[in-house]
């Protein structure tokens, strides 16, 4: 499965990203440079975290209307996945590919913290090797990871299984004390319809190793590689 | 032809930052203010014919970039040079 990490100015996830691809499911990687119009030779774009020109005007903005992000619907039709973490998410709800948006942390503060992760739909391409229910642990990293969404495209959210990942206790309960940016219902991760577009703001990244920490990140790499051997499906190409 | 966009939270949504800069003022002796919001001032020149094409070419900036319009209203106005900074003031 052939990766593209891209890099805005600003980014800082790329080199763990490209580390956890390379090194850990070891599998074919490349840095893309956000003028970059042509994705053809790749299977999965991923989105890094970071300050993306320098999170200027809002998170996300700028970048959202980079040539790397323009080319991306014409891959995701095309039959590739994009995986955006952190400012990545922003970059994909600023460009349109992902509904709502993100804003300020409730609290004020920048949270850097583990966060545990109720996995909703486990039927999406990034989330095939888990099960409803479980429970991740992954770090979040950002002060703008507020994710907000009118009534009506909540409900739409709910209506197409598009939350993937919800805050929540280590034990799985949904509760506002285990909310750490305020997001409306706890959401920390978010597909589009298709499920082909996964946007979230914890860092699967940083959660790939044991001396990290945690290997729940991993979860996410290994379902993309099971879609790919399972079927195929979202591999066109 | 200068415009002057102002970016704004929509109503409704929570302005953490505002609910700070107002909690600020309190502490400064300022409890007399109801509501406090904080918004963005953005200034184009922009090279237009007319104040019609600068404000029509604006608004699509708006839309397509200056603001958020999940998050945000925006208002444009058409302003004379001299209103938008103080004179001397560095550009």
């Amino acid at each position: 499965m052939r990766f593209g990490v891209v890099v805005f100015p600003g980014t800082w996830s790329d080199c763990d990203f490209h580390y956890v691809i390379s090194e850990v499911i070891r599998q074919p990687v490349k840095y893309v440079w956000h003028r970059e119009r042509n994705l053809a030779d790749l299977d999965c774009v991923v989105l890094p975290g970071g300050f993306s020109y320098g999170d200027y005007l809002r998170a996300g903005a700028v970048a959202g209307r980079s040539p790397v992000v323009e080319a991306l619907p014409e891959f995701v039709a095309g039959g590739g996945v994009v995986l955006g973490s952190c400012n990545g998410f922003q970059i994909l709800c600023e460009a349109g590919l992902l509904p709502g948006a993100l804003m300020r942390n409730e609290c004020l503060q920048y949270r850097c913290q583990s966060t545990h992760l109720l996995v909703e739909n486990a039927e999406t391409p990034f989330t095939r090797a888990l099960r409803p229910g479980q429970v991740l642990t992954m770090p979040i990293s950002h002060g703008e990871g507020k994710y907000h969404a009118d009534p009506e495209t909540l409900r739409t959210l709910r209506a197409h299984k598009q939350v993937v990942f919800r805050y929540a206790t280590a034990a799985g309960e949904v509760t506002r004390a285990a909310n750490p940016n305020g997001s409306v219902e706890n959401i920390a991760g978010i597909v589009n319809e298709d499920g082909t577009v996964l946007g979230l703001m914890p860092h699967p990244e940083r959660a790939a190793e044991s001396a990290m920490g945690g290997t729940d990140g991993l979860q996410i790499f290994h379902s993309l590689l099971g879609s790919l051997v399972e079927d195929g499906a979202f591999l066109k190409r | 032809m200068r415009v002057r966009v102002l970016v704004r939270l929509k109503p409704g949504i929570l302005d953490v930052q505002g609910a700070a800069v107002q909690r600020a003022l309190a502490g400064l002796g300022f409890d007399d203010v109801r509501e406090l919001r904080v918004g963005k001032l953005v200034e184009v020149d922009v090279d237009a014919p007319s104040a019609e094409r600068a404000r029509a070419r604006v608004d699509e900036m708006c839309r397509r970039l200056l603001a958020n319009t999940i998050l945000e209203d925006y208002t444009i106005e058409a302003e004379a040079a001299e209103r938008l900074a103080p004179p001397g003031a560095v550009r």
